[in-house]
């Protein structure tokens, strides 16, 4: 009979052999993992602390209130800004509507046939393509198609090509379409997990009290999915604010020097003498005669103004321009929607590229504030989203 | 009322088209004039040069290199993460670092340029100077690095679903064999969930590919056929971007020919979503 040595073989079951290696490559990996989380983490502060180091000190009320200019002392985001702000609003205007019906209608009325699955293979696939390729074909159908009505619709009435003709091209109005044709997808699908989210029987309760389907997808499904959908939206318009590609391709204006809102629609906005990108004269020292053609002002190259009054005829260096009324009173007066739907645009993301594809480095500080407010202002809108989400996930049970 | 909930997600279709179609019938007028044997084999790019050549060739490999050196950076890391973050963190630890790595996803692209140009390339210019190695102002390293960085969250996130759907019996399986987590991560999980990590990388390497502004602010601008990260060059992308920011006059060939390069570009994204979409059948595992 062998004597079986219990104590060895309880010692081989509770520590085979290598298994103090195993347990210290376990233990070490979470070192790794923390290791990667951190350099992601790592790459959020650094990029801030970057931009703050750089940009901080321009973070001025000046800076929100002055418009672009070639000189890099005075220069400001206040035509950004009010760009964004806009093309946002126009983005929000066709993407919500659009977005949330389409969701409702994928999750609530759509047939199980060719139809859906090629709506629901088109919507996952436009998630995943370059931002680019949404500005090419804006360029293709907003800026040349429906922005030459004279060239392609001859055949209508020509205030209706005038029409076309203001509010498309490179406008605020294409920003905002084609901003909203890319977060598109967002905001379906957070719809439609939202709607999906809610319970079949909140659908029965209404369904059998009377309602009709579309009473109960109004009343019942829709503000239970509410929060979802928001946190989409949300998600969505962060990510439209900081798009800079397919607003060049519209040709987003580099420097912009007026508002869209304070500027009616017949006011003028003459440039004199050849102007570089940055808006300064290509040949300093030379001058014009100019017969001014309605009231205004003149802005001289060095940022002076002066009243003008029509019918005046005065020299004015390269470089200035003459800017017909502008005032409050004037611009509510002649107030139309397409007065600024229909305006060229420069929107924050864009007048960040523009200071950062210049070499001097005063330019490249006001890059960095431009950078500081846009991240600041997506990392809000990200946060809230993400918040949302989880107040969601904590006060709903069904 | 459902018509007009119909026609709203019929509006995704219509994007759809509307890309293909611009796309298509834009580039039909650039092979009207450039042959397609050219646009595919020549090696130099100069379309707005006096004598243009228009071999597509010097983009691609610019948006390769770029892309190989996101995946280099955002692969290892993205999936280091996932781990971490399924086998090994605490839900509590999970739930607040998950949100907080999708920020990286959250940042304005041009914004990383920024960085890519002046934080990430400084910093490397340093780092390489004593290896010999004189690294350009603007080089594809440091945006693709960057452009890693920004896709990690994609990765991470979506690998992390995966691993995470994969059932709790087969790890308890694993577990009572006596393996330790970091086996039962890597012999079980992973492999159980391998259908949604190469979703994730694909979905990763596509935003690489289509990325604009990182590449356009930080990359240099000039074509050329790169064959080593440190070097400049443009992708199919900043090309396309650098001609809009000029004068974009209609029907030239110089316009026609940004379409073409967008043509690529879809090419190029279709078939990672295709080759995506196979791999995801072909390695499916099925619970």
């Amino acid at each position: 009979m062998v004597a079986v040595d219990v104590q060895k073989v309880r010692d081989i079951t509770a520590h085979p052999p290598g298994l103090a290696a195993r347990r210290f490559k376990d233990s070490a990996f979470i070192i790794w993992g923390i290791l990667a989380t951190i350099i992601g983490l790592g790459t959020l502060v650094a990029l801030v602390s970057e931009l703050v180091h750089d940009g901080g000190h321009r973070l001025t009320l000046a800076f929100f209130t002055s418009f672009p200019s070639s000189d890099p002392a005075i220069a400001g985001i206040l035509s950004a800004w009010v760009g964004s702000l806009l093309v946002i609003f126009t983005t929000a205007l066709f993407a919500i509507p659009i977005g949330v019906l389409a969701g409702i209608y994928l999750e609530e009325y759509a047939p199980k046939n060719a139809i859906t699955s090629s709506i629901e293979i088109a919507v996952n696939n436009l998630a995943g393509v370059p931002s680019i390729l949404f500005g090419l074909m804006a360029v293709g159908i907003f800026v040349q198609f429906l922005g030459n009505p004279n060239r392609w619709f001859a055949f209508l009435p020509e205030s209706v090509r005038d029409g076309g003709a203001d509010l498309f091209g490179q406008s605020i109005l294409t920003a905002g379409i084609t901003l909203s044709l890319l977060i598109l997808p967002v905001v379906v699908v957070a719809t439609r997990e939202a709607v999906r989210g809610v319970p079949q029987e909140i659908r029965h309760a209404a369904l059998a009290v009377g309602a009709t389907k579309w009473q109960s997808t109004q009343h019942h499904v829709l503000p239970y999915a509410l929060p979802g959908v928001v946190t989409g939206v949300i998600i969505g318009i962060s990510r439209a604010l900081g798009e800079t590609a397919p607003l060049i391709m519209i040709g987003g204006l580099t420097f912009v020097a007026f508002l869209p809102i304070t500027r009616p629609g017949d006011a003028t906005f003459e440039t004199i003498g050849q102007l570089d990108e940055y808006g300064a004269a290509v040949d300093p020292g030379a001058t014009e005669m100019v017969r001014i053609s309605h009231d205004g002002v003149v802005v001289l190259p060095d940022f002076t103004e002066r009243a003008v009054q029509a019918g005046q005829t005065i020299e004015l260096p390269h470089g200035s321009t003459i800017q017909s009324v502008a005032t409050w009173g004037d611009a509510i007066a002649s107030w139309s929607p397409t007065n600024w739907l229909g305006q060229e645009f420069t929107v924050m993301p864009i007048q960040m590229f523009n200071w950062t594809s210049r070499p001097q480095a005063e330019f490249l500080e006001l890059a960095a504030a431009a950078g500081i407010v846009l991240l600041g202002i997506t990392l809000l809108m990200n946060g809230t989203a993400i918040w949302l989400r989880y107040r969601l996930r904590k006060s709903i049970k069904w | 009322m459902e018509g007009l909930l119909f026609a709203a997600a019929a509006v995704a279709i219509a994007i759809v088209l509307g890309i293909v179609y611009v796309v298509v019938s834009e580039s039909t007028k650039f092979f009207a004039q450039v042959s397609v044997i050219e646009f595919l084999t020549s090696t130099t790019w100069t379309p707005l040069f006096d004598n243009p050549q228009y071999g597509i060739a010097p983009l691609l490999t610019g948006t390769f290199m770029s892309t190989l050196v996101a995946l280099a950076v955002a692969v290892p890391l993205g999936l280091l993460v996932a781990i971490y973050l399924s086998e090994f963190a605490s839900p509590r630890t999970r739930e607040t670092l998950k949100p907080t790595l999708e920020l990286l996803a959250a940042v304005p692209t041009v914004v990383y340029g920024y960085f890519a140009l002046l934080f990430v390339t400084p910093l490397l210019q340093g780092w390489l100077r004593p290896l010999g190695i004189e690294l350009p102002s603007f080089n594809l390293l440091s945006a693709g690095i960057v452009m890693g960085l920004m896709i990690i969250p994609y990765i991470a996130s979506l690998s992390e679903d995966a691993m995470r759907s994969v059932p709790r019996s087969m790890r308890e399986g694993s577990y009572a064999m006596g393996a330790t987590r970091l086996e039962t991560a890597f012999r079980v999980v992973v492999p159980a969930a391998i259908s949604g990590v190469i979703g994730a990388v694909i979905l990763g390497m596509s935003r690489a590919i289509g990325e604009t502004m990182i590449v356009v602010v930080a990359g240099g601008q000039m074509p050329q056929m790169v064959t080593t990260p440190t070097q400049q060059g443009a992708t199919v992308t900043a090309f396309i971007a650098q001609v809009a920011l000029g004068d974009l006059p209609f029907g030239t060939l110089e316009y026609n020919s940004i379409f073409a390069a967008g043509l690529a570009l879809l090419v190029l994204t279709l078939l990672f979503n295709f080759v995506a979409f196979w791999l995801q059948r072909r390695y499916r595992e099925a619970y």
